[in-house]
This record gives C-alpha cells, structure tokens and sequence, in this order.
C-alpha cells in the first residue's frame, strides 16, 4: 500500500520555485487501479516518479507497504524497484537491438536469474501477451501494439506487486489501447495495484478511481467499477 | 543474458564508432610493437656483431699507443701478467672474458712468423681462487645490449676454432700450435705436423678460419710455453677484454683505470655509445609514440563513450527505472571500453608485428619474430587506456537521473 503525506515537490526553473506537487496526500491500497488526469505540467509525471522511487520529494513522507521509501538510499530503492515495482511507458521504452525476449528478459537478468530461469520465465510472458510467434523479432520489426505488449511482458517479468504506467495507450490506435487496456485489467484482477497516468478519458475510465492533479494538488473525481 | 551479452550486441549495434575507436587503439599498439619488436631485435644483432668481433676493451702497457685493434699487440712493450690475476679478482661487474697476449718474432724453416702466447681458460680454472670467484666459468652481465647472449659459451670453446670468434680458448697444450689461414697456406701445414719453433716442436693443432684480420697471419701457442721459449718471463703485450657493451660504454673503464692505474685501457667506447645510444633512442621513442597514439586512441574512446551516453540516455533511465543499479550501468560503459582496449591492443599486437617483419629486413636488415610478451603489453596497455578514457563517461551515465524515462520528463 502507498501512503503519501504531505508531499510537496518543487523546481527551481530560471530562477523561479515551480511547485510541482503542492502538500499532496493520496493513500493507495493494495489492488488499486487508479488513473491519475490532469493538464500538462500538472505534476503527473512527478507524481509517478516519487511513487517509483526516482525522486525524492522536497517534503513529506512516501511509505510502501509500511516503509519509508526515501529513508531507503539508492540502491536500496533500485532493488525494490526492481523487486515490486513494473513500470509501462507511453514510448515502450525496448531496447532497440535486443529482441522481444531479451528484452522481456533485461529485469529477470538483473534480479540474478539464471540463464534458463529468464528463457523460461520471458517465453512464459511473451506467450500471455500472445507474442511467442515474435520472441526473436526486434522492436523495429513489430507493430506499435505488439512493442507495447513486449513491453507488458517485460513489466510482469518480475511478478512486480505495483505497476506504474505513464500514458500507456498515447501512441497506439483505438484497436490497440482497447487490447492493452484489457491487459492491464487482466493484471489488476491478478491482484497488482496498477497507478496509470493519462490524460484520455476513455482510458481513464478502466481505473476504480481517477485523481485529477492541477497545479500540483490532488482531488479524487471519480470512483468507479473498472472496465 | 549476461552484462557481457548486452555490451556484445550494443558494440555491433553502433559499429562505426566502435571501430574508429579500435583504429585509434590499434595504431598506438601497433606503434609500440613495431618499434620494440625492431629495437629488441636490433639489439640483438648488435650482441652479435659486437661478440664477433670479440674483445672490446684493451690494457695495455702505458707508452702504447693504439694503432690498429687487431695489431695492438704489435708494439713491443709488456707488463707484468700478475695484471691478469687483480683483474680477475677485482670481479669487475660487465667483465665476461679476459684473454692475456705476448707476442713474439719467430721463425719457421727460416720464416719469419709472429708467434702470439694466449691463455687458455684452464689455465684460470686452475687458479683455485679465480675458480672461487666463479669468474670466467660464467659470462658476467645483463640480459641487454651486448650481453644479450653469453659471451662465454663453454661448449663452444671446446673447439680450438673458438679463438678466431671468440678470442678466447679452452684447452691449449705445451706444445700445441694453432696457425691462422693465411699463415697454414705459407708454411702448407696442416692439422697434425709438427713445426719447429723456438727450439721446440709443436704440433698444429687446428687451422683458424679465416677472419680477414691480423689473426690469418698468426699463430697462437700456450703463453706460458711462448714467454719460457722466448725468454720473456712472465709479461703479456696486451689483455683483451671482452665486456658487455653497457658496461664498456660506461662505467667499466673507469673501474678498470681505478684497478690499474699503471695501465693504459682503450675501448671502442664510441662505437658502443652510439649503439647503445640508438637502441636507448628507438626503445624510448615507441614508448613516447605509444603514449601519443594512445592520448589520442584515450581521447577518441571518451568521446564515443560521451556521445554513447548522449545517445542512450532513455535507455540507460529505462534499464534503471526496471532495476539496473548504478554499479551496473557504471559496468556497462566499462565492459564496453575493456572490450575495445583488449580487441585494439589483440589487433595493434598483430599488425604492429607484421609491420615490424616488413620494414625490419628493408630498414635495418634484421630479421624479427613475434614477442608474445608484447602482446600482454600492448593488450594489458589499451585496456588501461580505454577503461580510464571512460571512466568519466561512464561516471555520468551511471548519474542519469531515471525520471527522464518518462512521457514529458
């Protein structure tokens, strides 16, 4: 479960104190699908940052599953990471010259798998993303769909208990956004907290809940059954 | 998958600024090889030519003056040949061989010769306090230069023959006779007659080679039997030296001078120093063109890396926001410098030896090998170089922050 306590982040931009973040408080049971709305620079993408452990916040505390995670040093936020957090990003985020399932195997690989342990566990994903026809494909030679699918794989290869997305259906058809968003359904209803930012409101709607963040503060607007 | 896996595919992944950066890498190893390969062997040459040519240091008695190396003997005075036992005994560090002379004029059936006394080395083996002193039963010197190989081959002065090369000899009877070409051709001796000499008959022992020096004319008996015949007493015309070209170059004939002042010492010093010098100058000069091509392999390493940086930045936020420590990344930029220094120092290696085996023969008329050790160098050299010229890179890599993964950061 995330708890946020008065989170408050700022920037100095030319001179300026931009408040990116403004007292914030949001708590996030386990199990959670939420989508996180708001104009640009509204503080969504610092949002998910400071939930992800790559930013600390100027003030307040974030707690994970009862534990401060900014109390933790750097390394010690990588390894969580890397242990219970999966993130989906607008651009896939693959690596170009590694095929899907080296790809899907990157997180395996820096949780200490053996060799055999991330063939089998990258097959195993790229078969629930029904890509193990495209295992040997470079990105370069998949469709934007299926890209955004190598990356799902990647981000369940850990079994990460939360998933962070950052716009996951910005760069995909309405075909494709449908297909993804039925994943990340199937991936909350395996019992994953999904924190999803967006800005569509069709996308929006398959989260339980919807907070909207303008200029930095937080307001929960809907609370609703997911798609 | 593996580090190493993905350094592998993202090195081919950008082949063109990876093998410029090997270009420069290789250029400096191979500077490096082909210099050292060509001064190594240089050397060596130079250690033949100068064993050849046998002794380079002369002692002389103080009025003599040099006239010709080989003919130094030619002048009439002596000295004590007691001079022979303080030189051994002084142990004097370049010293390899000491060879004492007398010459005397002597007939033949009536024609004339010069009859040169020399000394065996059993007779200094037999000196218990030389054979002590494990002088002259082992070469002194360095592994460089001149002494690159031993001076002293016992084996091969076993062979009578020795003295034309080496100038020196293991065993020479009372009464044995060894004659140079020119001198067996005039007398038509042979292996075997026996020549009357100074009263005496003694035996040939051996015909000399021809040396195209003095030697052809000569002939080479026991010195003892030529200073008892001659009635000479124990005096010699000349000790030969034969020393390591370092030594004879520096600091030997001053010990030498030290030890007997009462002598007069004449090396072929200039010739020495300017070998010396010259292999010094080329050994150097790879070193300097080494660290050249290498500042500028270094250089070109850190500005790949940096632009490698540049251009991976989404990646690197990528693999940290998923778990990739700093440590990791910091691995990642290195592995991929190591695997070029080891790939440019491997090829640098390769292609500096065949250079050296082209122009060595054309330049300096050697003949050259490969030196595996050069290999270790050239490699253990390169991967230094580009692991340093990406540490600061790598450094800023593993800084990234890995916010900028995401959508607007």
């Amino acid at each position: 479960m995330y708890q946020l306590n008065s989170v408050t982040q700022t920037y100095e931009r030319r001179g300026q104190i931009v408040t990116a973040l403004d007292n914030s408080d949001l708590t996030i049971p386990d199990n959670d699908f939420i989508a996180i709305v708001g104009p640009s620079g509204s503080g969504k993408t610092t949002l998910l940052s400071v939930l992800g452990g790559m930013l600390a916040p100027s003030t307040g505390d974030v707690m994970l599953d009862g534990e401060s995670l900014y109390d933790l040093s750097v390394e010690e936020r990588t390894a969580l990471r890397g242990r219970k957090i999966g993130f989906v990003f607008q651009s896939f985020n693959l690596i170009s010259w590694l095929t899907a399932r080296e790809n899907v195997q990157i997180p395996l690989m820096l949780s200490d798998k053996t060799a055999k342990q991330q063939e089998d566990r990258a097959m195993e994903m790229l078969d629930r993303v029904g890509l193990s026809d495209r295992t040997d494909h470079r990105p370069s030679e998949m469709s934007q769909g299926q890209q955004q699918r190598v990356a799902l794989a990647r981000t369940l290869a850990n079994d990460p208990q939360i998933i962070l997305a950052d716009e996951p259906t910005g760069n995909l058809d309405s075909e494709t956004r449908q297909q993804v968003m039925s994943y990340l359904n199937e991936f909350h209803k395996d019992g994953r907290t999904i924190v999803m930012v967006t800005h569509d409101a069709e996308t929006a709607a398959f989260a339980h809940r919807t907070i909207r963040l303008v200029a930095g503060v937080t307001n929960e607007i809907a609370m609703a059954r997911a798609a | 998958m593996k580090l190493r896996h993905m350094i592998w595919k993202e090195l081919w992944q950008r082949p063109t600024p990876m093998l410029t950066s090997l270009l420069a890498v290789t250029l400096g190893v191979t500077a490096l090889v082909a210099i050292q390969n060509i001064t190594v062997f240089s050397e060596r040459k130079i250690a033949g030519d100068m064993e050849s040519l046998g002794a380079n240091v002369l002692v002389l008695p103080p009025s003599v003056t040099l006239q010709d190396y080989y003919g130094a003997d030619m002048h009439g005075h002596t000295m004590p040949e007691e001079y022979v036992t303080r030189l051994a005994l002084a142990r004097l560090p370049g010293v390899e061989n000491l060879a004492p002379k007398l010459c005397v004029e002597a007939d033949v059936d009536t024609i004339p010769v010069t009859l040169t006394g020399i000394l065996p080395k059993s007779e200094f083996q037999a000196k218990a306090s030389w054979q002590g002193l494990g002088m002259l039963g082992n070469a002194v010197g360095s592994d460089r230069g001149c002494c690159a190989t031993a001076a002293d081959t016992g084996e091969a002065d076993n062979d009578p023959n020795s003295l034309a090369t080496t100038r020196t000899i293991a065993e020479l009877g009372d009464r044995d006779v060894i004659l140079g070409r020119d001198l067996a051709s005039q007398l038509g001796a042979k292996i075997g007659d026996t020549l009357p000499l100074l009263g005496e008959d003694f035996i040939v022992l051996t015909v000399l080679p021809s040396t195209g020096t003095i030697d052809d004319g000569r002939m080479f008996a026991h010195l003892h039997s030529v200073q008892d015949l001659s009635g000479a007493g124990p005096v010699v015309n000349v000790i030969e030296i034969m020393a390591c070209c370092e030594d004879a170059a520096g600091g030997l004939i001053t010990n030498l001078s030290a030890e007997l002042p009462e002598t007069r010492i004449v090396t072929i010093a200039q010739v020495v120093q300017t070998q010396i010098a010259v292999n010094g100058l080329m050994s150097r000069l790879s070193w300097v063109f080494l660290s050249i091509l290498l500042l500028v392999g270094g250089a070109s390493i850190a500005s790949v890396m940096y632009a490698n940086v540049t251009e991976r930045r989404k990646e690197i936020g990528t693999l940290m926001a998923i778990g990739a420590s700093r440590n990791f990344v910091t691995q990642m930029f290195l592995g991929k410098a190591a695997v070029l220094g080891l790939a440019g120092g491997a090829a640098g290696f390769v292609v500096g030896t065949i250079v050296a085996a082209v122009l060595g023969p054309q330049l300096l008329g050697i003949h050259v090998r490969p030196m595996p050790m050069l290999l270790g160098v050239g490699m253990g050299t390169a991967t230094i170089v580009a692991v340093l010229a990406s540490l600061l890179p790598a450094r800023r890599a593993a800084g990234l922050d890995p916010c900028l993964v995401f959508n607007d950061a």
